[in-house]
């Protein structure tokens, strides 16, 4: 009896309370640039899919609601098709945290709703955004060893320019 | 049993083992590079240091390398050692110096040997700040994608190639930390092993360019235990999938077979599978001549219409075909009107075949146990072109003598470096009699060269002097007779002899000759093994099948109302302006997986499942029955040949085709109808075969993209395929663990995702499966059983004046009719050619690359001459035309033909 007066009085407190609801969409909550929202493709900065169709992001998802397939330009991965299919999507962020190269990046962005399933499966051109998104200045391929056209063998950070094999110097 | 103590706990060993191949047999976990159990320890990349106490007192220890330690009774040794632990990771850290960041764009990621050990010795972090080494790579073919910054140096990959395989082209250069694995210029690796680089190399220098083209991580592929449909000794494969298509080969372990290594025409040679040739649906001719699509029950109904139609019904089979599918025919039609789908020459050299090793009178060897051989005669068989991996045991039986002298000086098999340095170039006694030159006469104590019939009359010379009753040859020159002697001594004097030979060798004289010598040798007490090796998949089990019966083109002579044709092209294997004629004048019903001159001239087509789309049985030149599985679970008309046959079967009536459920049932019925294959069943578990209740899994637990790779068309993830016909779930459901080894489906271990799990899975180091390896061998030797001496000797070849005999030289790429469809086999398949000795085309008045016309199968063949200079007097040989074989051996004319149209 004591206790449900007691709870009746906490509850009576809570009217001259702040009020938490926000009037959405008229009203539109902050959200932390940390958000787990919406996925994006981000690019390098010199504008080129980051994106090099590892399928870290693919085998982190615990939902297998991420699908692409591996093609290559001259040494470049690229993926042929990226497929993410939103209504199975948890947004728990691991394909974010899976990924080598910054390319798939979480956003503070949820107004995603739909009357019809299918159109929540995303392709490529649907996550593709034309900035970098979060850590602006990273390019995979500076770093990777690859050859790719515009970097040479040798040319990425902190590498010797090749070996010359004929050579007899030490 | 040596025992020994590793961290105080009791392990035992086989005396001869190394400390490394000890420990991974008792389930240890210690990491190693450069140690392979085919290749043996040469201990460079010291990765698999432990510690080695002298006895119990001794609480330091000094350290050692495992796989350079010969396990010895009592000896203790420490893993967790403090000490070797510090060591072992700052190896990894060492190695990893110079490695590139590119995992994430490696085709190596997920599945490399480098990532697992490092992730095994817990080095995590880069301390290293300076600059790393660079390597520019090379163009190495159409098979082989070269990445030399990922090297660590192991030397595996030149170990292979020069050391195993024979390889000349690829080789270390450069000095320190520069050295250079790779070729001395751009250009494609010659040796046709050169995929075996894939799987060797424990980082990912060399990898599968093919399978880059479509690529998917090991985690996201399904895999399916497959035997190879390359050539006839069924090395076993497991056949990676995913969203329908083929995306590769690599090697299944089975230590009878083939052992850790593949062909690269079994590896690369999968497209055919996914290529736009493809038959997908029925096709049925209109009354307007053209070929158009139909529903399956239409094609059924049409099918069974012919078949009630009554008449002459013939069907034919096919060596590319599975045991079950020919059954399935051979009951459709009845037996009298089967017949095996090979030419009429091919045909009489396999029912010989068949004849003689499944008489019981002599062993046939598992490729094992011709890696075992030490003394080998190969007769008329280019082995390296038309059995790569029979040759490439053949090259380790000759290291039987190195390993004999480094036994007499006390050094272990597995020492490599010791055994090499000992032995020097010994090597065990192998004569090879072949018309052209082959890749194995650099490892021959004698390579001789001989038309045909003098091959074959060498070989009943051998077996006169092996054993007197055998036929004497009569008018042998001296020097043949004194060569027939030597090679009769050498075998005579070996404790395990080999014999090989096979249908290449294009004569039965050559066959019986070889028969002959094991005969010989078997009743002088000798334990020989008679190899005889057979052209495709499942040519012995179509031989065994149909038991003498003459090839199809005798059937054809005769009109026939309806002739069912299963899965093979007829136009290879028989003169074609009498096919033409014979399949117009009758309703002609193909089943094929591929678009072809025969199945062009069907009236009905009948889309017959490719190896991945169904499973079966197949029976290799060893006589093993192995059966495959389905990788490919795509909604489609095309489905077991042996299905259409049993549907329209039982619509026509036939009640013998009624009961085909499953492949269990055809499989019963056959090991019921032909007591041959009684054996077949055990060959592999039935499909009602479950672990703690559970089917087995065929996608790793890690498989990706479940709810999103159907998503494009449906966003409601369709129900899974059901395998009705194997214990294989489609999913990553089901049991993963302790399997029978006919059904591992990849192999993979906590810790290893490599391919060197297959350790875990082995139950010796190198030796058999755990369970037994995969297969049932159904030709055994029984020793009542004798055949008499072939008597039949030819006579001595003579040249004939302004004509050759035409013999048909193989090829490893381009004469297999399944893979020469995949485009990177078609990149390595050379333009036909005619060889001849230098003297004869002198004759001619021809010089090499100058064009000769030659009439063969009544057309006028334009060829470009090759001047081989150790061709035989009288002989021309032809290469890259396997679709003119039929015609071959014959003798041809051959003139100079004028510039112009090919």
């Amino acid at each position: 009896m004591l206790s449900s007066m007691r709870t009746l009085w906490y509850t009576f407190l809570h009217l001259f309370q702040r009020n938490v609801t926000v009037s959405y969409p008229e009203q539109m909550p902050y959200l932390a640039p940390r958000y787990r929202g919406r996925i994006v493709l981000t690019r390098d900065p010199d504008g080129e899919e980051r994106c090099v169709s590892c399928y870290l992001c693919a085998v982190a998802c615990p939902v297998d609601c991420i699908s692409l397939q591996k093609t290559e330009d001259e040494g470049r991965w690229y993926p042929e098709f990226f497929r993410i299919n939103f209504s199975r999507c948890i947004f728990c962020g691991f394909c974010e945290e899976a990924c080598p190269t910054y390319a798939i990046q979480l956003t503070p962005d949820f107004e995603m709703s739909e009357y019809n399933r299918q159109n929540l499966v995303y392709e490529k051109q649907d996550l593709l955004i034309s900035g970098p998104g979060k850590y602006p200045d990273y390019n995979f391929y500076r770093v990777s060893g690859l050859a790719i056209p515009g970097k040479d063998k040798g040319e990425a950070e902190n590498e010797r320019q090749p070996i010359d094999i004929r050579s007899l110097m030490p | 049993m040596t025992n020994f103590l590793v961290d105080g706990k009791p392990c035992s060993a086989k005396p001869d083992e190394n400390l490394l191949q000890a420990c991974l047999a008792a389930g240890l976990d210690l990491p190693y590079f450069c140690w392979h159990p085919s290749l043996g320890s040469v201990g460079a990349c010291r990765q698999c240091a432990v510690k080695q106490y002298a006895n119990e007192d001794d609480k330091t220890g000094h350290m050692v390398m495992a796989c350079m330690t010969p396990v010895t009774e009592g000896a203790r040794y420490a893993l967790a050692d403090p000490q070797a632990v510090e060591f072992r990771a700052s190896v990894i850290e060492w190695l990893m110096i110079n490695h590139p960041h590119d995992c994430p764009v490696c085709e190596e990621g997920g599945e490399c040997h480098l990532q697992d050990m490092t992730m095994m010795t817990g080095h995590a972090y880069r301390i290293y700040r300076f600059t790393k080494r660079t390597h520019r790579n090379q163009n190495l073919g159409p098979f082989i994608k070269h990445e030399m910054n990922r090297c660590i140096a192991c030397y595996r990959c030149t170990r292979f190639y020069r050391d195993y395989a024979g390889g000349r082209d690829l080789d270390v250069f450069a000095a320190h930390d520069h050295v250079y694995f790779g070729r001395h210029e751009d250009g494609t690796l010659e040796n046709e092993f050169s995929g075996n680089l894939v799987e060797i190399c424990p980082t990912g220098v060399f990898t599968d360019k093919t399978f880059s083209a479509r690529y998917a991580r090991k985690w996201d592929m399904r895999g399916a235990p497959s035997v190879c449909t390359g050539c006839g000794l069924g090395c076993n494969i497991t056949v990676n999938e995913r969203a329908g298509e083929v995306r590769r080969i690599v090697n299944r372990y089975n230590g009878s077979v083939n052992g850790y290594f593949l062909c690269d025409r079994g590896r690369f040679g999968y497209g055919f599978v996914n290529a736009p040739e493809r038959i997908r649906t029925p096709l049925m001719r209109g009354t307007d001549g053209k070929q158009t699509a139909v529903s399956r029950g239409d094609a059924v109904a049409h099918f069974a219409a012919l078949l009630s139609a009554g008449g002459r019904i013939i069907g034919i089979g096919s060596p590319r075909a599975s045991l079950e599918s020919n059954f399935a025919l051979r009951t459709l039609v009845g037996a009298a009107n089967f017949y095996p789908g090979f030419s009429t020459h091919e045909g009489r050299l396999l029912s010989l075949i068949a004849d003689i090793l499944s008489s019981g009178a002599v062993h046939v060897p598992s490729l094992r146990d011709v890696e075992q051989a030490d003394t080998a005669l190969v007769l008329g068989s280019d082995l390296p072109n038309a059995a790569p991996r029979a040759a490439l045991a053949l090259r380790q039986a000759v290291r039987g003598a190195a390993l004999a002298l480094a036994a007499k000086a006390n050094i272990p098999h597995w020492q490599d470096g010791g055994v090499r340095t000992v032995a020097g170039e010994a090597l065990s006694p192998l004569f090879v009699a072949t018309p052209a030159a082959t890749r194995l006469d650099d490892i021959a104590h004698t390579a001789l060269r001989a038309a045909p019939a003098d091959i074959a009359r060498l070989g009943f010379a051998v077996a006169a002097c092996i054993d007197s009753t055998a036929p004497e040859v009569a008018g042998l020159p001296a020097d043949v007779a004194a060569q027939a002697s030597m090679i009769a001594d050498a075998l005579l004097a070996a404790e395990r002899p080999l014999i090989a030979s096979g249908v290449e060798a294009g004569e039965e004289s050559i066959i019986q000759a070889a028969a002959n010598i094991a005969f010989a040798l078997r009743a002088r007490g000798k334990p020989v093994a008679l190899m005889l090796n057979v052209p495709e998949c499942n040519s012995l089990g179509l031989a065994l099948m149909t038991n003498g019966q003459a090839a199809f083109p005798a059937a054809l002579a005769e009109p026939a109302s309806l002739v069912i044709v299963l899965e093979n092209d007829l136009y290879r294997r028989a003169d074609n302006t009498l096919l033409d004629a014979a399949l117009a004048a009758t309703h002609l019903v193909v089943l094929d997986h591929s678009e072809s001159p025969t199945t062009r001239c069907a009236g009905l087509v009948l889309p017959a499942a490719s190896f991945a789309e169904t499973g079966g049985t197949l029976v290799s030149s060893e006589g093993r029955a192995q059966r495959f599985y389905q990788p490919i679970f795509t909604e489609t008309d095309v489905s077991a040949a042996w299905r259409w046959l049993g549907a329209a079967g039982s619509t026509a009536g036939n009640h013998d085709c009624a009961g085909w459920a499953t492949e269990d049932d055809i499989v019963a019925a056959l090991a019921h109808a032909l007591p041959r294959f009684s054996a077949l069943p055990s060959a592999a578990p039935p499909e009602n075969f479950r672990n703690a209740g559970c089917k087995i899994s065929s996608e790793p637990h890690r498989f990706s993209g479940r709810t999103a790779m159907h998503a494009d068309r449906n966003v409601r993830e369709p129900k899974p395929p059901v395998s009705a016909d194997s214990p294989f779930s489609t999913t990553m459901e089901g049991y993963y663990g302790k399997i029978p080894p006919a059904l591992i489906p990849f192999f993979w271990a906590p810790g290893w995702n490599s391919v060197q799990s297959v350790n875990k899975f082995q139950s010796e180091i190198g030796g058999a499966l755990e369970g037994g390896d995969p297969g049932v061998r159904l030709l055994e030797t029984r020793t009542e059983a004798a055949l008499p001496y072939y008597a039949a000797i030819p006579k001595a070849f003579a040249s004939r004046h302004g004509i050759w005999q035409a013999v048909m030289l193989p090829r490893v790429f381009g004469d297999d009719e399944q893979s020469a469809r995949a485009a990177p086999i078609r990149d390595r398949t050379a333009a036909p050619a005619l060889a001849l000795n230098a003297e004869d085309a002198a004759l001619i008045g021809a010089a090499a690359g100058q064009w000769l016309a030659c009439a063969l199968d009544g057309e006028t063949l334009r060829l470009a001459l090759e001047i081989h200079p150790e061709l035989p007097r009288g002989v021309a040989g032809l290469t890259g035309l396997a679709a003119k074989a039929f015609a071959l051996p014959s003798w041809v004319r051959l003139t100079l033909a004028g510039p112009g149209a090919s």
